[in-house]
């Protein structure tokens, strides 16, 4: 699916994310749970401010020697008999991996979870061409599986659904004749597509991080989906958004352990898998032909530009998982397989204002996501920069949305600014609040006070009231030592 | 034979455009990083310290860890085979199997225990992949054992065959204890030095750390999805 989400508005996919109970219970769940993962994590391994530091650095030297580095890396790869194609846009990316796949005659693609992929619509491009594309990652397949339901988190894609509806699913699609035991689903998938992985001609994947002094990439997932498909497939396809790469071994292990650890509080998944060229000569296993593809589709022009570090980004989705809005909407009401902070902020880069220009207002500029970003990306800084675009150079802001920036905006660059500002919001939100819920608001809450009252400002600030609001009411979940995930 | 490069030019003299400088011509060299906090993990920890670390942490990954002698290697590991219920076992071609004594167990001993044995042969190539995967347990060796995360490393050749790893039902590591270092920091550097010796990076290199597992149906934890269900590290004491 291409990075847009449906063709709803703003307002209706708030509507249908916050009126969808077990979604909200789900995605509140998910964030207790992976959040103090990570929490403890970050505790057991010490030190965590410097190693964001680190984090920092590595990201910020790659952005900026980026041409060099991409010019080193294919040099490498194609050193060790690997092609590498540089795709501007989706469409070239999509025709260069169309053409390797007719190539080959090949009739069926297994695929790894890859982000980037979603981000072009390179399914449906392959898909045209007649051939049967499958997403092997457990939550990618039950989604496709479910006639491509879009993902609504950018580490556990299938979180909006419970095991009944993957069971009423499997059931209708599969002739699956079990329970919603989720071992028992998980099981039928593996015997699904282990038929799949030996019968595939191509093995497509995304790149969590490639290394250019060695012309390598690696792979982190917990299923051992991606090893299997670039083990049995003939013809690998690897597919990169640009800015993913490091400089060498040493940088790439720091980012592996960081990106583990935010993502899901894993000091190591199961399978972390660093791939160099195709196979040897006499490997008996692993692909003959291997083709890179980097993508820039829009990465550049922020480069160079007050939002350049966005692309810091190791997608861990640490920052998804901090952000009381997206607990509230849930994923799908972002409209981009991007979601949660740094969905907001990279959503209206890649995709432009046109389409996503509510997003920077899906935020209470609380700070959350740069607190636990373990790269540093001063997120709900950029979000405000975006609110300043959109108003001062966009003019797509209505009048009374300067009311709300004088009362939250402005006042809300940094967490100290923000309670200062929600402290003299009160006054601002007068008029429009009825004991402490905002009903009618102006500008960008109008959007969300339609379907639901905002909280008002007032002396108890956000973060406080978000706390406080949580004591009400729990959802039952798995211990956090329970459960694992992946990337 | 070299790859072919497309497109290159103009996508990186459009990055460089944009970051408002020419293209980079020499070459950029690392800076010296202000921060190295993973270099302090585990720092000066002895080799017991690391086998309990890698312990501790195996009991948190559903990873079954059992220590030995190289000369009482061939008993546990047969213990093992029979503890995950005998074959089809697959295992790696290595010298150090022979090395270890493990030659008489695999062909005679397990001939009489009627376990079903294959060693990957690279003359046979499609044999290998069909045997893997209806093999109940694989068995390889790790080449660097990180004690924080439990993981064992694997390089592939033709030889280690990478599908041992993630084709059968269960798996089995051979853990030499000098193969264990604090955390992947120590790893990614000796396989950074392999590099600028010279000596080529193997094609796929697995950091493996226990068992397949996926949390993607309302965050509940499975064990074995599309790797193996179970796992079981058999450290040797070699020092």
């Amino acid at each position: 699916m291409p990075m847009k989400i449906g063709n709803e508005r703003f307002g209706e996919r708030v509507e249908k994310g916050i009126n969808n109970s077990f979604m909200r219970g789900a995605v509140a769940g998910a964030q207790d749970n992976i959040g103090a993962r990570r929490l403890n994590a970050i505790e057991e391994l010490g030190n965590w401010e410097e190693w964001r530091s680190h984090g920092e650095e590595i990201r910020q030297h790659v952005l900026e020697h980026l041409d060099y580095y991409l010019e080193q890396l294919s040099d490498n790869v194609a050193k060790r008999g690997g092609n590498v194609f540089f795709a501007e846009t989706a469409e070239e990316a999509n025709e260069y991996i169309k053409e390797v796949v007719q190539s080959k005659n090949a009739q069926k693609v297994v695929k790894s979870k890859s982000m980037v992929t979603e981000e072009i619509n390179l399914n449906a491009s392959l898909e045209e061409v007649g051939c049967q594309v499958i997403e092997t990652d457990l939550g990618e397949y039950i989604l496709q599986v479910d006639d491509h339901d879009p993902p609504s988190h950018i580490v556990a894609p299938a979180l909006h659904k419970n095991k009944e509806q993957v069971r009423d699913v499997f059931t209708k699609k599969l002739g699956y004749k079990k329970s919603a035991d989720p071992t028992e689903l998980a099981w039928h998938a593996r015997e699904m597509l282990r038929q799949d992985y030996l019968t595939a001609d191509v093995g497509i994947t995304g790149c969590n991080f490639a290394v250019a002094e060695t012309g390598s990439f690696a792979l982190v997932t917990n299923e051992g989906n991606a090893d299997l498909v670039t083990s049995l497939p003939k013809t690998q396809i690897t597919v990169m958004g640009m800015e993913r790469l490091v400089p060498t071994f040493e940088e790439l292990e720091v980012l592996v352990s960081m990106l583990t650890r935010s993502a899901v509080g894993q000091k190591l998944p199961s399978y972390v898998t660093v791939l160099t060229g195709p196979r040897e000569e006499l490997d008996v296993d692993g692909p003959e032909d291997f083709h890179l593809v980097i993508v820039d589709n829009g990465r550049s022009k922020i480069l160079g530009t007050e939002f350049q570090s966005v692309l810091q980004c190791i997608r861990c989705a640490a920052c998804v998982n901090a952000c009381p809005v997206y607990r509230h909407v849930g994923g799908h009401s972002y409209g981009s397989i991007y979601s949660g902070p740094i969905g907001a902020v990279l959503s209206p880069l890649l995709g432009g204002y046109e389409d996503y220009k509510e997003l920077p207002y899906a935020s209470t500029l609380c700070g959350a996501c740069s607190e636990v970003c373990p790269v540093k990306i001063p997120l709900h800084e950029l979000l405000h920069k975006h609110r300043q675009v959109i108003v001062e150079k966009e003019g797509k802001a209505p009048v009374s949305e300067k009311l709300l920036m004088k009362a939250f905006g402005l006042g809300a660059a940094s967490p100290t600014l923000y309670k200062w500002g929600s402290k003299i919001a009160p006054t601002a939100m007068n008029p429009f609040t009825s004991e402490d819920k905002i009903t009618k608001g102006p500008g960008p809450l109008k959007a969300w006070t339609e379907v639901r009252d905002f909280p008002a400002p007032n002396k108890e600030r956000f973060r406080d009231w978000f706390k406080n609001r949580e004591k009400g009411g729990g959802t039952s979940w798995p211990e956090p030592s329970k459960t694992e995930k992946h990337f | 034979m070299a790859g072919a490069i497309q497109n290159r030019e103009a996508f990186l003299n459009n990055i460089a455009n944009n970051l408002g400088r020419d293209r980079l011509t020499t070459p950029v060299n690392r800076p010296t990083w202000k921060h190295n906090p993973q270099d302090e993990v585990l720092k000066g920890a002895s080799q017991d310290d690391l086998v309990q670390v890698l312990t501790d942490h195996c009991e948190k990954i559903h990873t079954t860890v059992i220590n030995t002698t190289k000369s009482n290697l061939g008993s546990t590991l047969n213990g093992a085979v029979q503890n995950y219920g005998g074959g089809p076992v697959v295992t790696w071609k290595d010298d150090r199997f022979a090395e270890w004594g493990l030659k008489e167990l695999f062909t005679n001993e397990w001939a009489k225990q009627e376990i079903d044995y294959h060693e990957w042969d690279f003359n046979s190539a499609s044999t290998n992949i069909n045997y893997a995967e209806k093999a109940n347990i694989g068995i390889t060796i790790s080449e660097y054992t990180l004690a924080e995360s439990a993981t064992v490393v694997m390089l592939s050749s033709k030889d280690h065959g990478r599908t041992v790893n993630f084709l059968p039902k269960t798996y089995i590591a051979l853990v030499p204890k000098s193969s264990i270092v604090p955390r992947m920091t120590q790893a990614a550097k000796k396989l950074r030095e392999r590099h600028l010796n010279g000596k080529s990076l193997p094609a796929c290199i697995n950091f493996i750390s226990g068992p397949s597992n996926s949390a993607d149906i309302e965050l509940q934890l499975v064990v074995g999805v599309h790797g193996p269900f179970k796992a079981t590290y058999i450290i040797i004491d070699d020092l």
